[in-house]
Protein backbone atom coordinates (compact mmCIF):
# COMPACT_ATOMS: atom_id res chain seq x y z
CA UNK A 1 0.00 0.00 0.00
CA UNK A 2 2.80 2.42 0.96
CA UNK A 3 6.25 1.93 -0.51
CA UNK A 4 9.23 4.11 0.35
CA UNK A 5 12.05 3.95 -2.19
CA UNK A 6 15.58 5.35 -1.66
CA UNK A 7 14.31 8.24 0.43
CA UNK A 8 16.96 10.84 1.24
CA UNK A 9 16.51 13.91 3.41
CA UNK A 10 19.08 16.32 4.83
CA UNK A 11 18.78 19.28 7.17
CA UNK A 12 21.53 21.91 7.16
CA UNK A 13 23.89 19.55 5.38
CA UNK A 14 23.29 16.69 7.79
CA UNK A 15 21.80 13.61 6.13
CA UNK A 16 18.99 12.38 8.39
CA UNK A 17 17.46 9.83 6.01
CA UNK A 18 20.05 8.15 3.82
CA UNK A 19 18.25 5.97 1.30
CA UNK A 20 15.30 4.50 3.17
CA UNK A 21 13.52 1.53 1.59
CA UNK A 22 10.41 0.26 3.34
CA UNK A 23 7.04 -1.26 2.55
CA UNK A 24 3.95 -0.74 4.68
CA UNK A 25 1.50 -3.54 3.81
CA UNK A 26 -2.23 -2.89 3.67
CA UNK A 27 -4.15 -3.61 6.86
CA UNK A 28 -1.05 -4.09 9.00
CA UNK A 29 0.69 -2.05 11.68
CA UNK A 30 4.30 -1.39 10.73
CA UNK A 31 6.45 0.00 13.50
CA UNK A 32 9.70 1.87 12.92
CA UNK A 33 11.93 1.73 15.96
CA UNK A 34 15.15 3.57 16.64
CA UNK A 35 16.68 5.84 19.21
CA UNK A 36 15.51 9.41 19.77
CA UNK A 37 16.57 11.91 17.13
CA UNK A 38 17.37 9.29 14.51
CA UNK A 39 14.77 10.67 12.07
CA UNK A 40 11.71 8.51 12.71
CA UNK A 41 9.29 11.45 12.82
CA UNK A 42 10.97 12.95 9.75
CA UNK A 43 10.29 9.69 7.91
CA UNK A 44 6.66 9.73 9.05
CA UNK A 45 6.10 13.31 7.87
CA UNK A 46 7.17 12.35 4.35
CA UNK A 47 4.24 9.96 4.13
CA UNK A 48 1.67 12.78 4.23
CA UNK A 49 3.74 15.30 2.32
CA UNK A 50 4.54 17.49 5.34
CA UNK A 51 8.17 17.22 4.23
CA UNK A 52 9.60 16.94 0.73
CA UNK A 53 12.55 14.56 0.28
CA UNK A 54 15.82 15.59 -1.35
CA UNK A 55 15.44 12.48 -3.49
CA UNK A 56 13.55 9.20 -3.54
CA UNK A 57 9.89 8.26 -3.77
CA UNK A 58 6.94 7.66 -1.49
CA UNK A 59 4.37 5.55 -3.32
CA UNK A 60 0.81 5.36 -1.99
CA UNK A 61 -1.15 2.83 -4.04
CA UNK A 62 1.50 3.17 -6.72
CA UNK A 63 1.38 6.98 -6.96
CA UNK A 64 4.47 8.98 -6.06
CA UNK A 65 3.17 11.57 -3.61
CA UNK A 66 6.47 13.49 -3.54
CA UNK A 67 5.45 14.91 -6.93
CA UNK A 68 1.91 15.82 -5.84
CA UNK A 69 0.64 19.39 -6.09
CA UNK A 70 -0.90 21.07 -3.05
CA UNK A 71 -4.40 20.16 -4.21
CA UNK A 72 -3.47 16.51 -4.79
CA UNK A 73 -1.92 16.37 -1.33
CA UNK A 74 -5.13 17.75 0.18
CA UNK A 75 -7.08 14.97 -1.52
CA UNK A 76 -4.56 12.35 -0.39
CA UNK A 77 -4.69 13.55 3.21
CA UNK A 78 -8.41 12.82 3.39
CA UNK A 79 -7.39 9.15 3.48
CA UNK A 80 -4.93 9.69 6.34
CA UNK A 81 -5.02 10.52 10.01
CA UNK A 82 -2.00 11.37 12.11
CA UNK A 83 -1.59 10.98 15.84
CA UNK A 84 1.13 13.47 16.73
CA UNK A 85 3.62 12.97 19.52
CA UNK A 86 2.14 15.68 21.76
CA UNK A 87 -1.41 15.09 20.52
CA UNK A 88 -1.47 18.41 18.61
CA UNK A 89 -4.91 19.17 20.04
CA UNK A 90 -6.14 22.67 19.24
CA UNK A 91 -5.77 24.78 22.38
CA UNK A 92 -8.65 27.05 21.42
CA UNK A 93 -11.17 24.20 21.14
CA UNK A 94 -12.50 21.96 23.88
CA UNK A 95 -12.34 18.18 23.62
CA UNK A 96 -15.67 18.00 21.81
CA UNK A 97 -14.56 20.68 19.33
CA UNK A 98 -11.27 18.89 18.74
CA UNK A 99 -12.83 15.51 18.01
CA UNK A 100 -15.63 17.02 15.95
CA UNK A 101 -13.21 19.22 13.97
CA UNK A 102 -12.54 16.84 11.03
CA UNK A 103 -16.24 16.10 10.68
CA UNK A 104 -17.22 19.77 10.76
CA UNK A 105 -14.53 20.67 8.25
CA UNK A 106 -14.80 17.80 5.82
CA UNK A 107 -18.34 16.43 5.99
CA UNK A 108 -21.88 17.75 5.81
CA UNK A 109 -23.13 15.70 8.76
CA UNK A 110 -25.80 17.20 10.98
CA UNK A 111 -24.75 18.53 14.37
CA UNK A 112 -26.78 15.74 16.02
CA UNK A 113 -24.90 13.06 14.07
CA UNK A 114 -21.56 14.70 14.83
CA UNK A 115 -22.50 14.74 18.51
CA UNK A 116 -23.43 11.06 18.40
CA UNK A 117 -20.15 10.10 16.75
CA UNK A 118 -18.02 12.20 19.09
CA UNK A 119 -19.54 10.65 22.21
CA UNK A 120 -19.25 7.19 20.66
CA UNK A 121 -15.50 7.78 20.19
CA UNK A 122 -15.13 9.17 23.70
CA UNK A 123 -16.74 6.01 25.04
CA UNK A 124 -14.50 3.85 22.85
CA UNK A 125 -11.47 5.61 24.37
CA UNK A 126 -12.81 5.04 27.90
CA UNK A 127 -13.32 8.76 28.41
CA UNK A 128 -16.37 9.99 30.32
CA UNK A 129 -18.79 12.42 28.62
CA UNK A 130 -17.87 15.28 30.98
CA UNK A 131 -14.37 15.31 29.42
CA UNK A 132 -15.98 16.73 26.27
CA UNK A 133 -16.20 20.19 27.81
CA UNK A 134 -12.60 20.32 29.01
CA UNK A 135 -9.83 22.14 27.17
CA UNK A 136 -6.52 20.44 26.26
CA UNK A 137 -4.67 22.38 28.99
CA UNK A 138 -6.92 20.69 31.58
CA UNK A 139 -6.13 17.12 30.42
CA UNK A 140 -3.48 14.68 31.63
CA UNK A 141 -0.96 13.25 29.15
CA UNK A 142 -2.88 9.98 28.82
CA UNK A 143 -6.18 11.77 28.25
CA UNK A 144 -4.62 13.98 25.59
CA UNK A 145 -3.35 10.92 23.72
CA UNK A 146 -6.75 9.26 23.89
CA UNK A 147 -8.55 12.41 22.72
CA UNK A 148 -6.02 12.71 19.89
CA UNK A 149 -6.65 9.05 19.02
CA UNK A 150 -10.41 9.70 19.04
CA UNK A 151 -9.89 12.65 16.68
CA UNK A 152 -7.71 10.53 14.42
CA UNK A 153 -10.30 7.75 14.33
CA UNK A 154 -13.43 9.87 13.91
CA UNK A 155 -13.29 9.93 10.11
CA UNK A 156 -12.46 6.23 9.88
CA UNK A 157 -9.30 6.79 7.84
CA UNK A 158 -7.69 4.17 5.64
CA UNK A 159 -4.21 4.92 6.98
CA UNK A 160 -3.15 6.12 10.42
CA UNK A 161 0.32 7.38 11.26
CA UNK A 162 1.32 7.23 14.91
CA UNK A 163 4.19 9.44 16.05
CA UNK A 164 5.45 8.15 19.40
CA UNK A 165 1.94 7.41 20.71
CA UNK A 166 2.99 6.48 24.25
CA UNK A 167 5.98 8.70 24.90
CA UNK A 168 5.80 10.28 28.33
CA UNK A 169 3.06 7.99 29.62
CA UNK A 170 3.26 5.77 32.70
CA UNK A 171 3.22 1.96 32.17
CA UNK A 172 -0.53 1.45 32.84
CA UNK A 173 -1.43 4.28 30.44
CA UNK A 174 1.08 2.95 27.89
CA UNK A 175 -0.70 -0.40 27.99
CA UNK A 176 -4.10 1.33 27.77
CA UNK A 177 -3.10 3.31 24.67
CA UNK A 178 -1.56 0.25 22.99
CA UNK A 179 -4.68 -1.76 23.86
CA UNK A 180 -6.87 0.96 22.28
CA UNK A 181 -4.69 1.05 19.15
CA UNK A 182 -4.85 -2.72 18.89
CA UNK A 183 -8.61 -2.78 19.44
CA UNK A 184 -9.38 -0.04 16.91
CA UNK A 185 -7.11 -1.72 14.40
CA UNK A 186 -8.91 -5.04 14.80
CA UNK A 187 -12.28 -3.32 14.44
CA UNK A 188 -11.41 -1.09 11.47
CA UNK A 189 -8.57 -2.94 9.76
CA UNK A 190 -6.77 0.24 8.80
CA UNK A 191 -3.17 0.39 7.63
CA UNK A 192 -0.82 1.96 10.14
CA UNK A 193 2.73 3.10 10.47
CA UNK A 194 4.01 3.88 13.93
CA UNK A 195 7.31 5.30 15.03
CA UNK A 196 8.34 4.51 18.55
CA UNK A 197 11.26 3.73 20.82
CA UNK A 198 9.16 2.04 23.46
CA UNK A 199 10.75 -1.38 23.59
CA UNK A 200 9.48 -4.03 24.19
CA UNK A 201 5.90 -2.69 24.63
CA UNK A 202 5.61 -1.73 20.99
CA UNK A 203 6.05 -5.35 19.85
CA UNK A 204 2.59 -6.21 21.22
CA UNK A 205 0.81 -4.05 18.60
CA UNK A 206 3.09 -4.50 15.60
CA UNK A 207 2.74 -6.83 12.64
CA UNK A 208 6.04 -5.73 11.19
CA UNK A 209 9.00 -3.93 12.74
CA UNK A 210 11.77 -1.99 11.01
CA UNK A 211 14.77 -0.48 12.73
CA UNK A 212 16.12 2.91 11.64
CA UNK A 213 19.75 3.60 12.42
CA UNK A 214 22.03 6.28 10.99
CA UNK A 215 19.58 7.12 8.23
CA UNK A 216 19.02 3.56 7.03
CA UNK A 217 16.68 0.66 7.76
CA UNK A 218 19.09 -1.91 9.18
CA UNK A 219 16.58 -4.61 10.10
CA UNK A 220 13.06 -5.48 9.10
CA UNK A 221 10.67 -8.34 9.90
CA UNK A 222 8.07 -9.73 12.27
CA UNK A 223 8.45 -8.72 15.93
CA UNK A 224 9.81 -12.16 16.85
CA UNK A 225 12.38 -11.98 14.04
CA UNK A 226 13.56 -8.56 15.14
CA UNK A 227 13.92 -9.73 18.71
CA UNK A 228 16.15 -12.56 17.47
CA UNK A 229 17.96 -10.42 14.89
CA UNK A 230 21.72 -11.12 14.77
CA UNK A 231 22.77 -7.48 14.24
CA UNK A 232 24.46 -6.31 17.46
CA UNK A 233 23.11 -2.77 16.97
CA UNK A 234 19.54 -4.13 16.96
CA UNK A 235 20.17 -6.32 19.98
CA UNK A 236 21.85 -3.48 21.81
CA UNK A 237 18.88 -1.19 21.18
CA UNK A 238 16.32 -3.82 22.23
CA UNK A 239 18.23 -4.44 25.45
CA UNK A 240 18.62 -0.70 26.01
CA UNK A 241 22.37 -0.90 26.49
CA UNK A 242 23.99 2.28 27.63
CA UNK A 243 26.87 2.39 25.12
CA UNK A 244 24.43 2.31 22.22
CA UNK A 245 22.13 4.92 23.68
CA UNK A 246 25.11 7.24 24.05
CA UNK A 247 26.29 6.56 20.52
CA UNK B 1 37.30 44.58 5.02
CA UNK B 2 36.25 42.08 2.37
CA UNK B 3 34.75 39.91 5.09
CA UNK B 4 32.79 42.86 6.41
CA UNK B 5 31.41 43.72 2.97
CA UNK B 6 30.61 40.04 2.39
CA UNK B 7 28.74 39.86 5.68
CA UNK B 8 26.92 43.12 4.96
CA UNK B 9 25.91 41.89 1.51
CA UNK B 10 24.75 38.58 2.95
CA UNK B 11 22.66 40.36 5.56
CA UNK B 12 21.15 42.65 2.92
CA UNK B 13 20.25 39.69 0.73
CA UNK B 14 18.66 37.94 3.69
CA UNK B 15 16.53 41.02 4.40
CA UNK B 16 15.43 41.24 0.75
CA UNK B 17 14.62 37.51 0.71
CA UNK B 18 12.56 37.79 3.88
CA UNK B 19 10.71 40.85 2.53
CA UNK B 20 9.87 38.87 -0.62
CA UNK B 21 8.75 35.87 1.40
CA UNK B 22 6.51 38.11 3.53
CA UNK B 23 4.96 39.64 0.44
CA UNK B 24 4.17 36.19 -0.98
CA UNK B 25 2.78 35.18 2.42
CA UNK B 26 0.51 38.24 2.37
CA UNK B 27 -0.69 37.61 -1.17
CA UNK B 28 -1.45 33.97 -0.39
CA UNK B 29 -3.30 34.92 2.79
CA UNK B 30 -5.42 37.56 1.08
CA UNK B 31 -6.08 35.42 -2.00
CA UNK B 32 -7.48 32.67 0.24
CA UNK B 33 -10.22 35.11 1.29
CA UNK B 34 -11.86 34.44 -2.05
CA UNK B 35 -11.44 30.66 -2.01
CA UNK B 36 -14.09 28.47 -0.35
CA UNK B 37 -14.67 27.48 2.36
CA UNK B 38 -15.27 31.08 3.44
CA UNK B 39 -14.75 31.54 7.12
CA UNK B 40 -16.89 34.44 8.39
CA UNK B 41 -17.12 32.92 11.87
CA UNK B 42 -13.32 32.73 12.15
CA UNK B 43 -13.03 36.36 10.98
CA UNK B 44 -15.53 37.41 13.67
CA UNK B 45 -13.59 35.49 16.31
CA UNK B 46 -10.39 37.25 15.28
CA UNK B 47 -12.17 40.62 15.19
CA UNK B 48 -13.06 40.06 18.81
CA UNK B 49 -9.49 39.10 19.76
CA UNK B 50 -7.72 41.79 17.74
CA UNK B 51 -10.34 44.55 17.73
CA UNK B 52 -12.81 44.33 20.60
CA UNK B 53 -10.23 43.30 23.18
CA UNK B 54 -7.99 46.21 22.15
CA UNK B 55 -10.75 48.78 22.64
CA UNK B 56 -10.07 49.56 26.29
CA UNK B 57 -6.38 50.19 25.73
CA UNK B 58 -7.21 52.41 22.74
CA UNK B 59 -9.76 54.37 24.79
CA UNK B 60 -7.19 54.98 27.51
CA UNK B 61 -4.29 55.92 25.23
CA UNK B 62 -6.57 58.02 23.02
CA UNK B 63 -7.92 59.98 25.99
CA UNK B 64 -4.51 60.66 27.49
CA UNK B 65 -2.99 61.58 24.13
CA UNK B 66 -5.81 64.08 23.51
CA UNK B 67 -5.38 65.49 27.02
CA UNK B 68 -1.65 65.98 26.53
CA UNK B 69 -2.23 67.61 23.15
CA UNK B 70 -4.81 69.91 24.73
CA UNK B 71 -2.43 70.91 27.49
CA UNK B 72 0.67 71.36 25.32
CA UNK B 73 -1.31 73.02 22.53
CA UNK B 74 -3.00 75.47 24.87
CA UNK B 75 0.23 76.78 26.40
CA UNK B 76 1.99 76.96 23.03
CA UNK B 77 -0.89 78.73 21.28
CA UNK B 78 -1.40 81.13 24.18
CA UNK B 79 2.04 82.61 23.49
CA UNK B 80 0.67 83.78 20.15
CA UNK B 81 -2.81 84.60 21.40
CA UNK B 82 -4.28 81.79 19.34
CA UNK B 83 -5.94 79.62 21.97
CA UNK B 84 -9.02 79.45 19.76
CA UNK B 85 -7.02 77.30 17.30
CA UNK B 86 -6.68 74.57 19.91
CA UNK B 87 -9.50 72.46 18.41
CA UNK B 88 -7.94 72.39 14.96
CA UNK B 89 -4.46 71.70 16.36
CA UNK B 90 -5.69 68.74 18.41
CA UNK B 91 -7.86 67.33 15.62
CA UNK B 92 -5.26 67.64 12.88
CA UNK B 93 -2.52 66.11 15.04
CA UNK B 94 -4.74 63.19 15.92
CA UNK B 95 -6.38 62.52 12.57
CA UNK B 96 -3.27 62.91 10.43
CA UNK B 97 -0.57 61.43 12.62
CA UNK B 98 -1.02 60.44 16.19
CA UNK B 99 -4.27 58.53 15.88
CA UNK B 100 -3.13 56.07 13.19
CA UNK B 101 0.43 55.72 14.51
CA UNK B 102 -0.31 55.31 18.21
CA UNK B 103 -3.29 53.03 17.55
CA UNK B 104 -1.11 50.85 15.34
CA UNK B 105 1.68 50.68 17.90
CA UNK B 106 -0.77 49.81 20.70
CA UNK B 107 -2.46 47.11 18.57
CA UNK B 108 0.93 45.73 17.64
CA UNK B 109 2.01 45.57 21.28
CA UNK B 110 -1.24 44.01 22.49
CA UNK B 111 -2.65 41.95 19.63
CA UNK B 112 0.36 41.53 17.31
CA UNK B 113 2.48 39.93 19.99
CA UNK B 114 -0.44 37.71 21.05
CA UNK B 115 -1.01 36.58 17.46
CA UNK B 116 2.66 35.67 17.01
CA UNK B 117 2.71 33.75 20.28
CA UNK B 118 -0.53 31.91 19.40
CA UNK B 119 0.59 30.87 15.91
CA UNK B 120 4.13 30.15 17.12
CA UNK B 121 2.82 27.78 19.78
CA UNK B 122 0.58 26.16 17.18
CA UNK B 123 3.70 25.63 15.06
CA UNK B 124 5.92 24.12 17.74
CA UNK B 125 3.14 21.88 19.11
CA UNK B 126 2.38 20.62 15.58
CA UNK B 127 -1.16 22.05 15.55
CA UNK B 128 -0.47 23.64 12.15
CA UNK B 129 0.80 20.28 10.86
CA UNK B 130 -2.34 18.66 12.29
CA UNK B 131 -4.49 21.06 10.25
CA UNK B 132 -2.47 20.20 7.16
CA UNK B 133 -2.92 16.48 7.70
CA UNK B 134 -6.68 16.98 8.08
CA UNK B 135 -6.64 18.60 4.62
CA UNK B 136 -7.40 21.99 6.18
CA UNK B 137 -5.15 24.74 4.85
CA UNK B 138 -3.59 26.42 7.93
CA UNK B 139 -3.02 29.60 5.93
CA UNK B 140 -6.75 29.79 5.32
CA UNK B 141 -7.91 28.63 8.74
CA UNK B 142 -5.42 30.51 10.91
CA UNK B 143 -3.74 33.32 8.96
CA UNK B 144 -6.37 34.68 6.56
CA UNK B 145 -8.98 35.53 9.26
CA UNK B 146 -6.35 37.41 11.26
CA UNK B 147 -5.25 39.46 8.23
CA UNK B 148 -8.84 40.37 7.40
CA UNK B 149 -9.59 41.19 11.04
CA UNK B 150 -6.54 43.48 11.10
CA UNK B 151 -7.67 45.33 7.99
CA UNK B 152 -11.12 45.89 9.53
CA UNK B 153 -10.20 46.47 13.18
CA UNK B 154 -7.27 48.90 12.99
CA UNK B 155 -9.11 51.65 11.04
CA UNK B 156 -12.09 51.36 13.41
CA UNK B 157 -9.84 51.51 16.46
CA UNK B 158 -8.10 54.52 14.93
CA UNK B 159 -11.46 56.27 14.55
CA UNK B 160 -12.21 55.54 18.22
CA UNK B 161 -8.77 56.84 19.20
CA UNK B 162 -9.34 60.07 17.23
CA UNK B 163 -12.77 60.74 18.71
CA UNK B 164 -11.71 60.00 22.27
CA UNK B 165 -8.55 62.07 21.78
CA UNK B 166 -10.57 65.04 20.55
CA UNK B 167 -12.82 64.71 23.60
CA UNK B 168 -9.72 64.49 25.83
CA UNK B 169 -8.42 67.71 24.28
CA UNK B 170 -11.86 69.27 24.85
CA UNK B 171 -11.81 68.25 28.51
CA UNK B 172 -8.46 69.94 29.12
CA UNK B 173 -8.76 72.90 26.72
CA UNK B 174 -12.41 73.83 27.20
CA UNK B 175 -13.48 72.45 30.58
CA UNK B 176 -10.28 73.04 32.55
CA UNK B 177 -8.44 75.85 30.75
CA UNK B 178 -11.40 77.90 29.55
CA UNK B 179 -11.11 77.85 25.77
CA UNK B 180 -14.44 78.58 24.13
CA UNK B 181 -16.36 75.43 23.25
CA UNK B 182 -17.62 76.97 20.01
CA UNK B 183 -14.10 78.01 18.98
CA UNK B 184 -12.77 74.52 19.74
CA UNK B 185 -15.25 72.77 17.46
CA UNK B 186 -15.61 75.42 14.75
CA UNK B 187 -11.82 75.60 14.36
CA UNK B 188 -11.80 71.87 13.97
CA UNK B 189 -14.58 71.87 11.37
CA UNK B 190 -12.86 74.60 9.33
CA UNK B 191 -9.37 73.15 9.36
CA UNK B 192 -9.96 69.41 8.92
CA UNK B 193 -10.50 68.61 5.23
CA UNK B 194 -11.47 65.26 3.65
CA UNK B 195 -7.84 64.69 2.58
CA UNK B 196 -6.81 64.61 6.25
CA UNK B 197 -9.44 62.01 7.08
CA UNK B 198 -8.73 59.94 3.97
CA UNK B 199 -5.01 60.04 4.74
CA UNK B 200 -5.68 58.80 8.26
CA UNK B 201 -7.87 55.97 6.96
CA UNK B 202 -5.30 54.90 4.37
CA UNK B 203 -2.55 54.95 6.98
CA UNK B 204 -4.56 52.86 9.42
CA UNK B 205 -5.41 50.33 6.69
CA UNK B 206 -1.74 49.98 5.74
CA UNK B 207 -0.71 49.76 9.39
CA UNK B 208 -3.38 47.11 10.06
CA UNK B 209 -2.11 44.91 7.24
CA UNK B 210 1.51 45.49 8.28
CA UNK B 211 0.96 44.55 11.93
CA UNK B 212 -0.97 41.36 11.20
CA UNK B 213 1.34 40.37 8.35
CA UNK B 214 4.42 40.64 10.56
CA UNK B 215 2.66 38.93 13.47
CA UNK B 216 1.33 36.02 11.41
CA UNK B 217 4.54 35.56 9.40
CA UNK B 218 6.81 35.54 12.45
CA UNK B 219 4.51 33.11 14.25
CA UNK B 220 4.07 30.84 11.24
CA UNK B 221 7.79 30.36 10.76
CA UNK B 222 8.68 30.00 14.43
CA UNK B 223 11.40 27.44 15.17
CA UNK B 224 13.27 26.09 18.17
CA UNK B 225 10.59 25.69 20.83
CA UNK B 226 9.67 28.16 23.55
CA UNK B 227 12.80 30.24 22.95
CA UNK B 228 11.79 30.58 19.31
CA UNK B 229 8.30 31.78 20.28
CA UNK B 230 9.83 34.35 22.62
CA UNK B 231 12.20 35.57 19.89
CA UNK B 232 9.44 35.71 17.28
CA UNK B 233 7.16 37.70 19.60
CA UNK B 234 9.94 40.16 20.32
CA UNK B 235 10.72 40.53 16.61
CA UNK B 236 7.05 41.17 15.85
CA UNK B 237 6.78 44.13 18.21
CA UNK B 238 10.10 45.69 17.14
CA UNK B 239 9.67 45.14 13.40
CA UNK B 240 6.03 46.31 13.45
CA UNK B 241 6.97 49.54 15.24
CA UNK B 242 9.78 50.27 12.78
CA UNK B 243 7.60 49.49 9.75
CA UNK B 244 4.72 51.60 11.11
CA UNK B 245 6.99 54.63 11.47
CA UNK B 246 8.63 54.05 8.08
CA UNK B 247 5.23 53.67 6.38
CA UNK B 248 4.03 56.75 8.21
CA UNK B 249 6.79 58.84 6.65
CA UNK B 250 6.14 57.43 3.16
CA UNK B 251 2.36 57.89 3.36
CA UNK B 252 2.61 61.33 4.92
CA UNK B 253 4.80 62.46 2.03
CA UNK B 254 2.03 61.29 -0.33
CA UNK B 255 -0.75 63.09 1.51
CA UNK B 256 1.02 66.39 2.20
Amino acid sequence: MIKIIDLVKSFNGQRVLDGINLEVPRGQITVVIGKSGVGKSVLLKHLVGLLKPDSGQVLVDGQDITRFSGRQLQELRKRFAVLFQGGALFDSLNVFGNIAFPLREKTRLSEAEIRRRVFERLDQMHLTPDVALKYPAELSGGMKKRVALARAMIQEPEIILYDEPVTGLDPPMTNTVFHLISKTHQESGYTAMMVSHDIPDVFQVSDQVAMLHRGKIIAQGAPAEIQRHPDPVVQSFIRGEVDFLED
Amino acid sequence: MATFIHALGGRFLAVVQEAGAMMLFLLEGLALTFVPPYRPRRVLQELELIGVKSTLIILLTGAFTGMVLGLQGYYTLRKYGSESALGSAVALSLIREMGPVLTAIMVSARAGSAVTAEIGIMRITEQLDALDTMAVNPMQYVVMPKLIAGVIAVPLLTAIFDVVGILGGYLIGVVLLGVSSGAYFSGMVQSVVPLDINGGIVKSLVFGITILLVACYKGYYTEHGAEGVSRATNQTVVLSAILILAWDYVLTSFFM
